[in-house]
């Protein structure tokens, strides 16, 4: 019983191949879509490249960009395949270059599923990845006279302002870290020298933070010093004060932001998937419904186009025979031997049969 | 002698007429366009309007909206009779618009060329439109909690930040402005209180900038107080001084920006003029003159001439100029041989005596 079958004639044949050759010209566009979308979505991971510590989340980009080029290919081989499946003449060449299409065709919608189900699971990832890169990029933010990270400090400001975050979880980050240079230290003042002595690594540690984390939107001018000393400064309360600074962390600010980029290209995806789908189930019944037509002796008649010439189960059955055989063929059986010759003498039987009737005919 | 004389066969009437349909649809895109970077233009400056004292610079957006509004609607007009030109019979239907269109067009033209020229002239009234509303802007600053202008820290601190500016010619303006509002000032200090004493309007006057100041490009944490005596700081040389603070003022950043926007706008029109001059209005103005002296001469399959102006420049010149004189003089005595003028005769008057007629019965 196959399955699902139909019936095609002549007409429903042309107007399948012509319907197929349109959708796998949507198909090429929408391969040209993904692959510029992996495009973007990488250039926007680069442009953060120096907050993140590892490239792990690339690999959907990537991932994008190589579907996205390889469907353009096979959806353009599908197309010609409709232009010459009606011409019984050019059609068999391209039978076995279907079954690797369907392959491959296959192939790219399972990698296109496996890029959502990835853009999701690699969240943890990403966000480890730029906890390491955040916290470096704070440690070094001094140290604009070190090559290799002199651009740290110009780096992180533009963030900070960019995303509008403070710091790696919060503004707090910037009171462990020393983020003055020594070399702007006025080391015979003695509140400098006070601070550095009360610290056990001699770093010079201090309640405040950089100018970029300053919120603009706070209705009084920016309080960077002695934040946690509310009488350092009038009218000013350390617990209930949330405008002056920038509340949010990069981390959560920049893992929201390529979160919201890759979800956002989630029903894009899916459609495209869709649309590849049924431009491998038309091609199965183009194939079917023009191969049973040129098996009949009128060309022009009805023939009938199913996806699978058995039912499921059975074909299921035959493709697991045809493997065990495969695997069974180095292998020497006494078992087989004698079933062997038995089937060997019932084939030479079959045979001399099939000699016999032509004659008479 | 007419100005720009050509003669028309009537193939070439109809090869005219349907390059003149392509050439007003081509010009209805371009009135679209118009109307797009009037949109643009428009946006961008409402972006800023907070900062500008008044917004008197709209005018030029607006022309270039209503202008291409109309380019479209008389375009569109303009393919539809071009089309029917092609025909002799159909020609009569539009005889009577056709002027009314040539006009229309001309005066769209003319307005066209203002618009383009209005970009360029409009750079004066835009710096002293900034100039002042910087300032405003700027003393405004800390009354963040008046209901009108507590928006107008946010915009300025966003605006130096997006431009890399600092006040309004330069950092020394927040010199001579109270941007720290009383209600973050203890009134209670000494400090505070001989600071508002030295000062003649008793405002509170501090060499410092706020943060939206700072460079991001600068080695070193930004300074922000003290800048008018380096030694307060440690190891501040001149060449820290060049990078710790934006060295460009608002003012002529946001001139830079938007006399950039509009000479690209202006150029754009500028080229859409000519377009519309040499092809559009020079094409329809042969156009109509050939199909009225096609019709004057009564044969439809004859040649014909078409000009741009009948006579000479002079000769038209003279001729308008005269209507013009003529005007008023309608309702004036005229040498028309009807109207009885009285002459010095008539002074002369017999009187007349009663004339007999004898009716015959």
């Amino acid at each position: 019983m196959a399955l699902l079958k139909m019936k095609f004639s002549q007409q429903r044949r042309v107007r399948l191949a012509q319907g197929l050759w349109l959708l796998s010209w949507l198909a090429v566009t929408c391969g040209a879509f993904i692959f510029c979308l992996g495009v973007y979505i990488k250039i926007e991971l680069l442009r953060r490249d120096e907050v993140m510590e590892n490239t792990e989340i690339h690999v959907v980009p990537n991932l994008l960009m190589m579907v996205g080029l390889a469907s353009i290919g096979a959806n353009w081989v599908a197309s010609r395949v409709c232009q010459d499946s009606l011409d019984p003449s050019r059609f068999p060449r391209w039978n076995v270059i279907l079954l690797v299409w369907f392959a491959v065709a296959t192939l790219l919608c399972c990698l296109l599923l496996a890029v959502v189900v990835l853009s999701y699971a690699l969240q943890g990832r990403l966000e480890e990845s730029l906890k390491v890169g955040l916290r470096n990029g704070i440690r070094f933010y001094k140290d604009t006279d070190v090559p290799g990270r002199c651009f740290q400090k110009e780096t992180i400001d533009r963030l900070q302002m960019e995303f509008r975050c403070c710091g790696n979880n919060n503004f707090k980050d910037w009171f462990e870290v020393q983020w003055v240079s020594n070399r702007y230290l006025d080391f015979t003042s003695q509140e400098v020298k006070d601070r550095i002595r009360s610290n056990v690594d001699g770093r010079y540690l201090l309640d405040g933070v950089p100018f970029s984390c300053c919120n603009p939107v706070s209705p009084r001018p920016c309080l960077q010093y002695q934040l946690t000393d509310s009488r350092a400064h009038y009218n000013y309360e350390y617990q209930s004060e949330e405008l002056n600074l920038y509340s949010r962390g990069c981390r959560q600010a920049l893992t929201d932001y390529y979160m919201g980029l890759m979800n956002s290209t989630g029903p894009g995806v899916l459609s495209v998937i869709l649309i590849q789908v049924s431009v491998i189930l038309s091609m199965r019944y183009l194939q079917t419904a023009v191969e049973g037509a040129m098996a009949l002796e009128a060309p022009e008649g009805e023939s009938e186009g199913y996806i699978l010439e058995k039912g499921v189960k059975e074909t299921y059955a035959d493709i697991r025979e045809k493997v065990n055989n495969l695997l069974k063929f180095g292998q020497v059986d006494p078992a087989s031997e004698d079933a062997g010759a038995e089937e060997g003498e019932k084939a030479a039987e079959a045979m001399e049969k099939a000699a016999t009737p032509p004659p008479a005919s | 002698m007419a100005v720009g004389k050509i003669t028309f066969t009537k193939t070439e009437r109809e090869k005219l007429a349907e390059v003149l349909w392509l050439l007003n649809w081509i010009s209805v895109v371009t009135g679209a366009i118009l109307f797009g970077l009037g949109l643009f233009l428009k946006i961008e400056i409402q972006k800023w309007q907070e900062v500008m004292s008044e917004q008197g610079i709209l005018y030029v957006p607006h022309m270039l909206i209503t202008t291409g509004l109309a380019a479209c609607g008389i375009n569109y007009l303009g393919s539809k009779i071009c089309l029917d030109c092609a025909d002799t019979n159909k020609f009569l239907r539009w005889k009577l618009v056709m002027m009314p269109y040539i006009v229309c067009t001309f005066f769209f033209t003319a307005c066209v060329l203002a618009g383009a020229l209005m970009c360029y002239s409009v750079r004066s009234q835009l710096e002293e439109s900034l100039y002042l509303g910087l300032r405003n802007t700027m003393r405004f600053y800390k009354d963040t909690d008046t209901p009108g202008r507590c928006y107008l820290k946010k915009t300025l601190d966003l605006l130096q930040i997006q431009f890399q500016c600092c006040g309004n010619a330069d950092y020394r303006d927040w010199f001579q402005i109270q941007w720290v509002s009383n209600r973050y000032l203890d009134m209670t200090d000494s400090a505070v209180v001989d600071r508002v004493r030295s000062n003649v309007d008793g405002k509170y006057l501090m060499d410092s900038v706020p943060f939206s100041c700072c460079s991001t490009l600068s080695s070193r944490p930004c300074i922000q107080h003290n800048l008018s005596n380096p030694a307060a700081h440690a190891h501040y040389d001149e060449q820290s001084q060049q990078l710790n603070l934006w060295r460009r003022g608002c003012q002529q950043a946001l001139l830079d920006h938007y006399t950039g926007i509009m000479q690209s706008i202006g150029l754009t029109v500028l080229l859409i003029w000519l377009f519309e001059v040499l092809l559009v209005l020079t094409g329809v103005r042969y156009l109509q003159t050939a199909m009225e002296n096609v019709i004057r001469l009564g044969d439809p399959e004859s040649e014909s001439e078409g000009w741009i102006l009948e006579n000479s420049l002079a000769e038209t010149a003279c001729y308008n100029f005269n209507i013009i004189k003529n005007l008023g003089k309608c309702y004036q005595v005229d040498d028309d041989p009807n109207i009885n003028v009285p002459t010095a005769a008539a002074d002369r008057e017999v009187p007349s005596h009663q004339v007999r007629v004898n009716v015959a019965s």
